[in-house]
């Protein structure tokens, strides 16, 4: 998708590359936010953590996991809700800005594809959240709780692969949010609405897999349910085998790909609006 | 005081420029609005979800956990409208938009408070309140004349409760201007941890919650007396009837708080 | 206490605390002297220039006189006000406008800015209606009313914030860069509207600004201000006497010409035909172009006027003030 066509010494792997690591770096320097987010994961962790214990103690078997693995799940949840940026935190916040001052017609005149750019830095910063905000929540869960975290390195191999296909939907879902504010006058309003539903549909507050018969079944198959409830399922031993791994990423990848190119499109008419409107 | 009058009433002039301005474009307003309410019931739905695989949670069945989710999300959502977005503050702080505030014949906290106004945040206390009505239909209380004082009490006392921690977060946006999420935690935190029964927690956790951060008179303390449920920590009966008194104190010491943050700012500069 | 003065310092001192990172976990600390001492009166009426190199102490000042910064040491007062004391006391008499930021609501119509200003300060009815046409007229407004703030061009914004400032008659209008980042046509309405209101209503001004063409416009008595300290406080003349200040004649010769002697100019760069001559700031230009006219085939010249850092550093390193 080369803006000028032929041979021409345009974006590159490097180039995103370079981007997506400018990404992790920038977040790193928020040391203080970090921290707090840490505090914030662990405490939501422990209420979720509480919950479900009085919910397997009722249920043993609730959603096919016993309460041990619901435990888990509560914490890779909270893992991975920084990490998918689930209530912000991401680059929606300073696209929505350079779209309202205008700056964004600039950068769709850059020989960098816009959409990819976003992406990668995206992945940075993803990157930097589930290493900085995941880890020390999850140790602090496993202190306190029975956690069942896998021993076998191919699994979470398995897992981080999941996470990375899911910070590709997250990505697409909230760029689509985000253009939708060429058309919207209350970025603020939709932005909350979103974030909500993403916490709600990818099962951070309650496993899609416990969602009762019809609801579950749809739930699963939502986009959504690629952030967390699919990379979980990896990590606690659901999804296993060629098969069973096969079906989780062709969900994900499936939504991914989707998802984006509605983004391209989407992307293309606010860019035909800006150049009417001169910006 | 003549201080929180003026207060009162640069908060309100604020407030009503706000208003007014969204209420001009009203198709916009009423579907972000529609937006907040299902966004924020989302939690309730999760509730409702939990109870189509069990009867009862830490004891409670689903009307008094209805009860509980409906009081303090009414209590909350109040805080949110009124000043949800003192979270901004340490933004302010960082791009030096609050001298901007200091310039004016206005208290800042009554500025701050005002700031951004959303309207749409009634979606949330009108869901809350929705949910609490169809618990209270639903039970069984036995309406003594204390039980039926205690409800609004209780609604406005969690509101106040919620509403010095949004402050107190703000003042400490002073001293980091990054650390707006702790505050997140005790008001989204605090919110989502009281929709659930006490019972359902660790002893010391609803010990911290009672006697450290006084989350627990929002509304379990005073909703388990209209439940007519003892306490899980065994306290005497006048403490359920205590929640105006937290509140005035959390209140009090917000303000303070929030008085040397901004004393700090003056003299530091950020 | 003199009733005429409005603005009076006194040995006013602001001291920060700066604390850096020095390695993996020491840290240094630092006292920075953002303003050393400095001690001015300003009578009512009177519009004064203060100006001063980046990171002198203006905006610090600035900061101290409107209540947004509490002084360190030193007495202060403005309107008899203590402005740390009493900041909701004195906004009511000052009017602000900050050049980098609005003080306007972003979100709201200037209209509806203007509307929450009359109810907060409390402004009578004809007094607002008065001034805000008065406002609008001269500040060119009138199609601006209805747009949101946050769409309002640099200049059309500062023109608005202006115009904020002056709604309940203040007694003193502080005015913290006006002109930066302002076309040509934007800096004159806004010079010739501060003219007017300083003359016509005898409204004291302060005027900070990095433009000397500000200055010389509007005010006649200029305040240097350096690494904290007063460097110099009384006329524009003056000050480029001081400062030995020099102005700099563009020269464009019809073709290459060896550099020009002249009395009273010399030489400092050449490129091709074209030379830069500098004489001396306080000297009109007048002779000296009828002196070069004259003599030489002149295609075309300008005049470029000291820089005002240049002039500072002059007079610092002349008065050789300890650090």
């Amino acid at each position: 998708m080369s803006r000028y066509g032929g041979l021409h010494a345009g974006p590159h792997a490097g180039l995103y590359g370079a981007v997506a690591a400018s990404g992790f770096r920038r977040y790193s320097t928020y040391r203080v936010a970090t921290a707090a987010g840490v505090f914030t994961n662990t405490v939501f962790g422990f209420i979720l953590a509480y919950t479900y214990i009085a919910l397997w103690d009722q249920r043993p078997h609730l959603g096919g996991y016993d309460q041990s693995m619901a435990l888990t799940y509560v914490w890779i949840g909270q893992a991975l809700l920084a990490t998918m940026a689930m209530m912000g935190g991401g680059f929606q916040d300073e696209l929505i800005e350079r779209i309202r001052t205008g700056d964004i017609a600039i950068d769709l005149y850059r020989p960098a594809d816009l959409q990819l750019w976003w992406l990668s830095a995206d992945l940075g910063r993803a990157a930097f959240h589930l290493l900085g905000r995941g880890i020390l929540p999850t140790l602090c869960g496993a202190l306190l709780f029975d956690l069942a975290l896998p021993a076998n390195p191919l699994t979470w191999l398995a897992f981080l692969l999941s996470v990375v296909l899911g910070v590709v939907v997250s990505f697409a879902l909230r760029y689509l949010v985000v253009l939708s504010a060429f058309w919207l006058l209350d970025g603020a309003g939709v932005t909350t609405v979103a974030g909500l539903a993403m916490l709600f549909f990818s099962g951070t507050l309650l496993p899609l897999n416990v969602f009762p018969g019809t609801l579950g079944d749809i739930a699963r198959l939502l986009p959504w349910s690629a952030l967390l409830q699919v990379p979980a399922d990896i990590l606690l031993g659901v999804h296993t085998g060629p098969l069973g791994l096969a079906r989780a990423y062709g969900l994900q990848l499936a939504w991914a790909v989707t998802l984006l190119c509605a983004g391209r499109a989407l992307q293309a008419v606010a860019t035909r609006k800006v150049v009417v409107q001169g910006g | 005081m003549a201080d929180v009058t003026d207060a009162l009433r640069s908060y309100w002039l604020i407030v009503v420029m706000w208003m007014r301005s969204t209420m001009t474009y009203r198709a916009s307003f009423l579907m972000t609005t529609l937006g907040n309410f299902a966004g924020t019931a989302l939690d309730f739905v999760a509730i409702v979800l939990m109870f189509t695989r069990v009867d009862s949670l830490g004891g409670f069945s689903f009307a008094e956990v209805a009860f509980l989710y409906g009081t303090t999300s009414t209590s909350f959502g109040i805080a949110d409208l009124l000043m949800g977005s003192m979270d901004r503050l340490g933004q302010r702080v960082r791009d030096g938009t609050l001298d901007t505030l200091l310039v004016r014949p206005a208290p800042v906290l009554a500025q701050v408070a005002a700031d951004k106004f959303a309207l749409r945040r009634l979606g949330r206390v009108t869901q809350g309140a929705l949910v609490l009505g169809w618990a209270i239909a639903r039970l069984d209380i036995a309406w003594t004349p204390a039980n039926l004082l205690l409800v609004p009490v209780m609604l406005i006392s969690g509101a106040g409760i919620f509403g010095s921690v949004f402050v107190i977060g703000g003042a400490f946006q002073f001293l980091s201007n990054d650390a707006s999420e702790v505050q997140n935690s005790f008001t989204y935190g605090g919110n989502t941890l009281l929709q659930f029964p006490p019972t359902v927690f660790a002893k010391d956790l609803v010990r911290g919650v009672t006697f450290v951060v006084p989350l627990a008179f929002v509304n379990w303390l005073p909703a388990l007396r209209i439940l007519g449920r003892d306490d899980p920590l065994g306290l005497p009966a006048w403490v359920d009837f205590a929640p105006p008194l937290v509140a005035g104190a959390c209140l009090a010491l917000s303000g303070l708080a929030w008085r040397a943050g901004l004393r700090s700012y003056r003299s530091t500069g950020s | 206490m003199d009733d005429d003065l409005i603005i009076e310092l006194d040995g006013v001192e602001k001291i920060f605390d700066v604390r850096r990172r020095a390695g993996l976990f020491r840290r240094e600390r630092r006292q920075v002297r953002a303003v050393d001492g400095i001690s001015f009166t300003v009578p009512r009426g009177e519009m004064v220039g203060y100006i001063g190199p980046n990171g002198a102490g203006k905006s610090t000042t600035i900061k101290m006189l409107t209540g947004i910064l509490t002084p360190s040491g030193g007495r202060l007062r403005v309107a008899g006000i203590d402005p740390s004391r009493e900041r909701t006391r004195l906004a009511k008499r000052i009017g602000v406008v900050f050049g980098q930021r609005t003080t306007l609501w972003w979100d709201l119509p200037l209209q509806d800015s203007y509307e929450l200003v009359r109810r907060m300060y409390r402004i009578p009815d004809h007094r607002y209606r008065i001034n805000l046409a008065r406002c609008v007229e001269l500040l060119d407004l009138s199609e601006l009313l209805d747009v949101p703030v946050r769409q309002l061009s640099l200049g059309q914004r500062m023109r608005g914030d202006i115009a904020a400032a002056l709604l309940h008659d203040p007694e003193v209008l502080y005015l913290d860069e006006p002109t930066i980042g302002l076309d040509v046509v934007s800096k004159a309405k806004v010079r010739e509207f501060l003219r007017s209101v300083n003359s016509e209503q005898g409204m004291t001004v302060l005027l900070t600004t990095h433009d000397l063409t500000d200055i010389e416009q509007l005010c006649r008595r200029v305040m240097v201000i350096d690494h904290g300290r007063l460097m110099y406080d009384g006329g524009l003349d003056g000050l480029h006497a001081v400062g030995d200040s020099e102005r700099t004649l563009v020269v464009d010769f019809e073709r290459e010409l060896p550099p020009i002697e002249l009395p009273g100019a010399r030489c400092t760069r050449i490129d091709g035909p074209r030379q830069w001559l500098a004489f001396p700031a306080g000297a009109s230009a007048a002779p000296l172009v009828a002196e070069l006219a004259a003599r030489y085939p002149i295609v075309d010249l300008s005049v470029r006027e000291p820089v005002i850092e240049d002039v500072i550093a002059r007079m610092y390193t002349e008065n050789a003030a300890p650090a």
